[in-house]
């Protein structure tokens, strides 16, 4: 182990032993003991014993079996627990830092060729369960106000009350404004791309505009929208349409223009036209460059809707409930909305690198086997 | 040879400019022309000439779309002739929305560029975070602002710092996600010679890491203060009635008021140029002095 991975282990050992005598928690009849609670005193216990590795090499599922033990030792006091204690943040210190010594341990294990790279995905995973126990510890166990930050458990079970309610402003936002207006902004942005690309001298003119606007906080435009298409999804689609167009167009006249010299000339030596060397040779080379567009585009695309929602829609839609349920400091319910949003997003942009994936499959970033 | 490009190039710019314009124009009466009519049957006039019907189209006070030299007559009011310190003032609210934009681009960027330094140097951390770094950037983090914003104005914490907060958010990503890159970018051949020179890991960062990643600090740092100043616009929406480029946007789209909406988005618009062309200006001269070659 290296002096990092040892000076932690110690480190977490040590923090573990100080819950065995700290007093762990209170209610409102005195102070709780850590007797209370047996998972988290066995869990010290192990801890404390762990320091033997000093003496005999343990193995890097202990690092996280101890960490895990902890998070659910911590978790189960909640319920009981009315006013956290030195103790059960020593606990949460203690746990975090088994958790780092295990990524330490694997992450130095994969870069040795010890461990095949595979298990490498356990790492972000034991990370983000790792914030989620801390998130959940420190809001119910700090009494943390709602308002300020739920706990995840709260903004769980909000999801799962309000299960109706997101679904129709899912459907509202995702499936109207958003997919309607990609499809149009991404199709409009193609078609003047593959029309302009005919002519160098707009492409001159367009190409610059285009990546001067794709900078430009275009999401201004929504106010506008709503005026002049009203608060339904329209207006919402029609802001997504604009978004989406400038990176569109840009990067397919890019795209157009990597096919080489040599394949070109190939092209022309077997006589093909215009059409025929575009669809067989100019757009499959312009694809990873279309792809780029529509995976920027996929998060571009939710941005636009939800906030054009913020000036004015009808009453329902993600932006709608955010800035509603906000107004009403229902908290939990926004963070809800925003874990929809999240989801929604990450699996619209995935679904367009596995379609990229798919199409794009002969390009050397694909065949490499890294996405 | 690059310059005789870069002239060139200023023609079909202007002539798609010019060519935007006049459709701008001819949408304008286009959009604006029904309702003119509608006014003059309310009022009782009739017989109208053409060229007198056109000159009242394109001098609405709340036109669908109001023309080009509608626009730049309410940005030249709101500015030039205003005082700076105006509530009316464009340069008073695109100074809100800059110093917010500023101060969170700043911030975030430091920091970006900061576990960006870890996240090389530490395995751990890098299969810790940069997954979910990267999960992250096809998150709509922009829906959070109006939370941030009424979240931190219960406590108490309002004006500039929750807009900066969105800002520095918004900025951090491009940066953790371009620094890694560049931090990463010399070649194994650069870092075999630091190896033989017996560097330390400063050495190594501060002689090689540091000057390769360069020029992906600029571009990332462009698209970071694009995203800084629409999350500061974003950031202002929710404060109604307050000061700010969005707040502008807000009170216009409330009443109505379409050339205070066009006025409010070309200040947007120049505020995004001039971020982007000062980060541009920084990475020219960056470069000259450390000698790259263009």
């Amino acid at each position: 182990m290296s002096l990092v991975q040892r000076t932690l282990a110690a480190l977490a050992a040590l923090v573990a032993g100080l819950v065995l005598v700290v007093p762990f928690g209170a209610t409102e009849g005195g102070t709780l003991p850590i007797t209370e609670f047996p998972l988290v005193a066995g869990f010290a216990l192990l801890a404390v014993l762990s320091l033997v590795r000093f003496r005999w090499a343990l193995r890097i599922e202990a690092d996280l079996i101890l960490a895990a033990l902890g998070a659910a030792g911590l978790l189960a006091t909640l319920p009981t627990l009315e006013q956290a204690g030195p103790g059960f943040w020593l606990t949460l210190v203690a746990s975090w830092l088994f958790a780092w010594v295990f990524a330490e341990r694997l992450a130095g294990a994969i870069t040795r060729k010890g461990i095949s790279s595979r298990v490498g995905v356990l790492i972000p995973i034991v990370f983000g369960i790792t914030i989620l126990v801390a998130w959940e510890a420190v809001t119910r166990g700090g009494q943390v106000p709602k308002v300020l930050l739920p706990s995840p458990s709260g903004i769980f079970s909000s999801f799962i009350e309000n299960i109706p309610k997101l679904i129709a402003d899912f459907q509202q936002t995702f499936l109207k404004s958003v997919l309607i207006g990609y499809a149009l902004g991404c199709g409009f942005g193609f078609i003047v791309a593959v029309a302009i690309d005919r002519s160098p001298f707009l492409k001159r003119g367009l190409l610059p505009l285009g990546n001067f606007v794709s900078a430009l906080p275009l999401i201004g435009i929504a106010p506008i929208m709503v005026m002049w298409f009203g608060f339904d999804w329209p207006s919402k689609a029609a802001v997504v349409v604009i978004m989406t167009f400038f990176p569109m167009l840009v990067n397919t006249v890019a795209g157009l223009n990597v096919a080489g010299r040599m394949e070109r000339d190939l092209m022309q030596t077997y006589a093909a036209g215009y059409w025929p060397s575009l669809i067989k040779l100019r757009l499959p080379a312009a694809a990873p460059f279309i792809f780029n567009a529509l995976k920027i585009n996929s998060t571009l695309a939710l941005i636009g809707a939800i906030v054009a929602e913020f000036f004015g829609t009808p009453i329902v839609g993600m932006g709608f409930r955010i800035s509603s349920e906000i107004g009403k400091l229902n908290v939990e319910m926004v963070w809800a909305e925003i874990a929809v949003a999240a989801l929604a997003g990450s699996a619209f942009y995935w679904v367009v690198a596995i379609v990229e994936r798919a199409v794009t499959f002969w390009h050397p970033s694909v065949r490499g086997g890294r996405a | 040879m690059i310059s005789a490009q870069r002239q060139s190039n200023i023609g079909p710019i202007l002539a798609v400019v010019a060519a935007l314009i006049v459709l701008w124009y001819l949408g304008a009466v286009g959009m604006n022309w029904g309702i003119q009519s509608d006014s003059y049957q309310r009022a009782g006039t009739t017989g109208v000439s053409f060229s007198q019907q056109l000159s009242d189209v394109l001098s609405q006070e709340k036109p669908i779309l109001p023309a080009p030299h509608q626009v730049l007559a309410e940005f030249w009011k709101n500015t030039v002739q205003q005082a700076v310190t105006s509530k009316k003032s464009l340069v008073y609210h695109g100074w809100i929305t800059l110093s917010a934009t500023l101060l969170g681009f700043a911030i975030g960027t430091l920091f970006g560029i900061g576990l960006a330094v870890f996240i090389v140097h530490n395995a751990a951390m890098d299969r810790s975070l940069m997954p979910w770094i990267i999960a992250s950037q096809t998150v709509p983090i922009l829906a959070i602002a109006p939370m941030v914003i009424v979240v931190l104005n219960a406590v108490g914490i309002s004006g500039l710092v929750p807009k900066a907060l969105i800002s520095t958010y918004l900025s951090f990503f491009p940066v953790v996600v371009g620094m890694v890159t560049g931090f990463r970018s010399p070649e194994a051949l650069q870092l075999d010679l630091m190896r033989t020179y017996n560097a330390s890991r400063v050495q190594v960062f501060f002689k090689v890491r540091w000057p390769t990643a360069l020029p992906f600090l600029f571009t990332s740092m462009k698209v970071g203060v694009a995203a800084s100043l629409v999350g500061a616009i974003v950031g202002e929406l929710p404060a109604g009635g307050g000061s700010g480029i969005g707040a502008r946007l807000l009170a216009g789209s409330y009443y109505g008021q379409t050339i205070q909406i066009w006025a409010a988005l070309m200040a947007a618009a120049l505020l995004a140029g001039a971020l982007i062309a000062s980060v541009g200006f920084a990475e020219r001269v960056t470069n000259r002095l450390l000698g790259v070659r263009a």
